[in-house]
């Protein structure tokens, strides 16, 4: 039978990957904004099954603005990425370092 | 092992092996296909929890229109990959560690029995004449009516700032200003001119001489 455990393990293990993934990519923007989307859905996974496994509807509502606001923000980040693109040809996260000062 | 573990074993296992080749590709556009393949098992496995209304949304929202971005983006750059791809595997130790740790501190906390878990094991089945989608509804437009308003004003609030970002000013097209257009006023376009009317001198002998 599946357990509440069963999918929050899952998470677990999802969000490991994507943290993996973070610190694996130092330079590739675009792999480190879909890591960061793999993250949310690990997330997304522990508040569906606490939501089932409690027979609580709000953590379902809250998947629900979780997914609106990963939508805003991919958008954003890769228009950021686009204009980023045009002004410097690349998109290598070390020669992004024109704030240091 | 019943039908339904069955299934959550191998959805689990597409959703972890295309994690991880989404987080270790060379070419990004591999990245963002597997991690379509990713969303869609997700979505599977929203199923199987009977969160019917998240998992469509999941796939209408991340498979079809977030990821066509990421694609749109990855292809209409022209970047080197191999060279972003160089050093990769240099801070795995560290990386690897620091998932591993992750990993087996979760789990130990998941499965100890202070947790107390495994008193939750089972779904309630929904009341009578319920289902997922009108649980929600019922909840979105009551409860949480105001945030939710709000999401759709951050909708908006992306849109404008992406293309405010990405918008460039060309100098070679001819456009009109619509704001000038609307603030023209009749005199700026019409000019009119008070003169005395010409006498109308031998009109019959011109007509005349036209005629022969």
């Amino acid at each position: 039978m599946l357990t509440l455990t069963h999918y929050l393990v899952l998470g677990a293990i999802l969000f490991a990957i994507s943290v993996l993934g973070i610190l694996l990519n130092r330079k590739n923007v675009i792999v480190l904004l879909m890591a960061i989307e793999l993250m949310l859905l690990a997330v997304n996974y522990n508040f569906i099954a606490f939501s089932k496994y409690l027979s609580d509807t709000g953590g379902q509502i809250f998947v629900f603005f979780i997914l609106t606001v990963a939508a805003a923000e991919s958008a954003i980040g890769l228009a950021i990425m686009v204009g980023l693109f045009r002004n410097l040809r690349t998109i290598s996260v070390e020669d992004l370092g024109s704030l240091k000062g | 092992m019943s039908f339904q573990e069955v299934v959550f074993y191998v959805l689990s296992a597409i959703v972890l092996y295309s994690g991880l080749r989404v987080v270790t590709a060379k070419n990004p556009v591999h990245a963002a296909l597997f991690l379509v393949l990713a969303f869609f098992s997700a979505a599977g496995h929203w199923l199987l929890m009977q969160a019917e209304f998240l998992a469509i949304a999941l796939v209408l929202v991340y498979v079809g229109a977030v990821m066509v971005l990421f694609l749109f983006v990855v292809m209409m750059l022209d970047i080197n990959f191999e060279k972003l791809h160089e050093g990769f595997w240099r801070h795995l130790p560290l990386a690897g560690t620091v998932a591993v740790i992750m990993i087996v501190e979760m789990v130990m906390v998941l499965l100890s029995p202070s947790a107390d878990l495994s008193s939750m094991n089972e779904i309630a089945p929904l009341a009578e004449g319920m289902s997922n989608v009108r649980e929600l509804g019922l909840q979105i437009y009551t409860t949480y009516l105001l945030p939710f308003e709000l999401a759709a004003v951050l909708l908006l609030l992306a849109i404008v700032a992406a293309i405010a970002l990405t918008m460039r000013k060309r100098k070679d097209t001819k456009y009109i200003d619509p704001a000038v257009q609307v603030r023209v006023q009749r005199a700026d376009r019409v000019r009119v001119l008070k003169m005395d009317a010409e006498p109308r001198a031998n009109a019959d002998t011109d007509n005349n001489e036209s005629a022969a």
